[in-house]
């Protein structure tokens, strides 16, 4: 295997090395791992999201403004540790409350919710929203729940646009708790991503499998399927979609590369995803095409879908300057 | 404590019979003696039902631990486990660390600066009862609970009966290494590994797994 690092010791602090490099928008304390706005946001709630490395650009890539204020990147796949979060909580807080926008997965759950109680101990009032928007997997007291993903990016846009606005903490998780009900996420790969310290990928596919329904850390989904064009992928996964949450007007779209398929690919498989909103009557009013929530270098793609409403489209259209999305200033 | 002097307390005539100062701390050097012995393992186990990383995040985490009771050297039995607990969550990452770190806490709080049997067993149940509560998980969901609640069972009934601090912490041991076996037919319901459904059967739980080393290093440190 080769990947292009030092060593797997070291890729997450040489990242957050270039990150701090290459954006000065942003300040980045590379030993506790807290990336956080150079240029501190006053009078607003704060928003502050983490998660496992290896999703690049989440979460670190949505700091600045109109997103997030600070974000804490853990471990390869591993959730962020409360003493991170903590700091976080304290770089993003202006006084009017502190936004936690946390993917459910059970280790991130559980320590946001000890960080925000130590967090509440020193006076900061923080409120957790929770994305669960994969519909890949059964929402049931049998498991730990749907998963957090490509809704995850929308709710940081929109619900870091409100705070800019000046809404305040109860308003702002409002928005977000919108954003996750209205969306549904699903991810086909095609080939399985490496963890650099395992050295191997994380699951092995036969050239005409595909995972489907894949989780953003390689995780497996419903079920193998068989491999097939661009089209047939695409339309699985909406139709996924759209038997959980029936897509109809106006919405969002995001076709989201895993980490491993060139541009070119995810270009394809947006026509088919547009092809197929058109057959079903829906009117695609947003999109990104792109790799904005990623595992690694796993080859595939997720589909996130997000209905619209007059609120949530004027939110995502605000201006936004950060790494990832950069838009209206 | 009736002595405060570094080596002593715990052994009466080579028998550990109390958890001081010195034996909790020896517990946790071992537990990090055993989780690096055995983190490919469960690296291994973690890669097949959950995301791979149990044996290098539980590595990360009680090394801290150690290093943190080399520098501060607690008093009582019920601040060393305190002490683990904070680093583990501190440290360890994943929902192992929050749910480790307050079982440790926990176990810390309950057993103060008592040393005795009875004292570790109420711990230990207090070590279970937070982790069941902050993981909400119970039995034969594939989860740590699978083999701590077997052992803390053990370990009442053996102390119970008149057993000692290594006698009940063997009982406790072989109970965990059962409990963490009998997760392999059973299909996860919480944490990562129920995302997999019914392709969760046939696997040792990690988390069981290292549970079980846990306790076996107790048993460990105990013996005669």
């Amino acid at each position: 295997m080769k990947k292009l690092i030092n060593s797997p010791d070291t890729v997450i602090t040489d990242a957050l090395r270039g990150m701090s490099a290459a954006h000065p928008g942003l300040t980045v304390d590379v030993e506790n791992r807290v990336i956080s706005r150079a240029q501190r946001a006053s009078d607003k709630v704060g928003l502050v999201s983490g998660g496992g490395s290896g999703h690049e650009p989440l979460h670190g890539g949505y700091v600045g403004h109109g997103m997030l204020d600070a974000a804490v990147p853990g471990e390869i796949y591993t959730s962020p540790v409360p003493d991170q979060i903590i700091a976080a909580t304290k770089a993003a807080n202006a006084d009017r409350g502190v936004l936690h926008i946390v993917k459910n997965y059970t280790g991130d759950v559980l320590n946001f919710q000890m960080a925000a109680e130590l967090a509440e101990d020193e006076g900061i009032d923080v409120v957790s929203v929770i994305m669960n928007d994969d519909v890949a997997v059964e929402d049931s007291t049998h498991t730990a729940g749907r998963r957090g993903t490509g809704a995850t990016i929308v709710a940081e846009k929109v619900a870091g646009a409100a705070a800019e606005e000046g809404a305040d903490l109860e308003t702002v998780a409002r928005i977000a708790t919108e954003v996750n009900e209205r969306s549904r996420s699903f991810g086909i790969a095609l080939h399985a991503g490496t963890v650099p310290s395992a050295g191997r990928p994380g699951f092995e596919l036969a050239d005409d499998e595909v995972e489907l329904g894949v989780g953003i850390h390689g995780e497996p989904g419903r079920e193998r399927g068989t491999f097939g064009p661009a089209r047939d992928l695409v339309s699985y996964a909406l139709d996924a979609i759209h038997a959980d949450l029936s897509i109809s007007d106006e919405v969002l779209l995001i076709l989201n590369g895993q980490g491993a398929t060139p541009l070119i690919e995810l270009y394809g498989a947006f026509a088919e995803a547009s092809a197929w909103l058109g057959g079903h009557g829906a009117a695609m009013v947003r999109s990104l095409v792109g790799n904005y929530i990623t595992s690694l270098d796993q080859a595939g793609f997720s589909i996130t879908v997000t209905s619209l409403t007059d609120e949530l489209r004027r939110l995502w259209d605000a201006p936004v300057s950060t790494p990832a999305l950069r838009w209206g200033v | 404590m009736g002595c405060t002097c570094q080596y002593a307390g715990a052994a009466v005539g080579g028998l550990i019979v109390n958890l001081d100062a010195t034996t909790a701390r020896a517990w946790i050097v071992r537990v990090a003696e055993l989780i690096h012995a055995n983190e490919q393992r469960l690296t291994d186990l973690d890669a097949t039902i959950g995301d791979g990383d149990h044996g290098a995040n539980m590595q990360r985490g009680v090394a801290a631990a150690v290093a943190s009771l080399e520098e501060q050297e607690p008093e009582d039995a019920g601040k060393v486990l305190n002490s683990t607990g904070r680093e583990l969550i501190s440290k360890t990452g994943g929902a192992s660390g929050p749910l480790y770190g307050t079982g440790f806490r926990r176990a810390g709080k309950e057993l103060g600066d008592e040393v005795d049997v009875q004292a570790v067993a109420r711990a230990l149940e207090a070590m279970l009862r937070s982790i069941e509560e902050l993981g909400g998980a119970t039995q034969e969901e594939k989860t740590i609970v699978d083999a701590l609640a077997p052992a803390v069972a053990a370990f009442q009934e053996t102390s119970g009966q008149g057993g000692d601090l290594h006698a009940a912490a063997s009982a406790a041991a072989e109970a965990a290494e059962r409990g963490a076996a009998a997760t392999i037919p059973l299909q996860a319901r919480k944490g990562r590994a129920s995302y997999l459904g019914e392709r969760s059967i046939g696997h040792e739980d990690p988390g069981a797994a290292s549970t079980a080393l846990i306790i076996r290093a107790l048993a460990d440190v105990t013996a005669p």
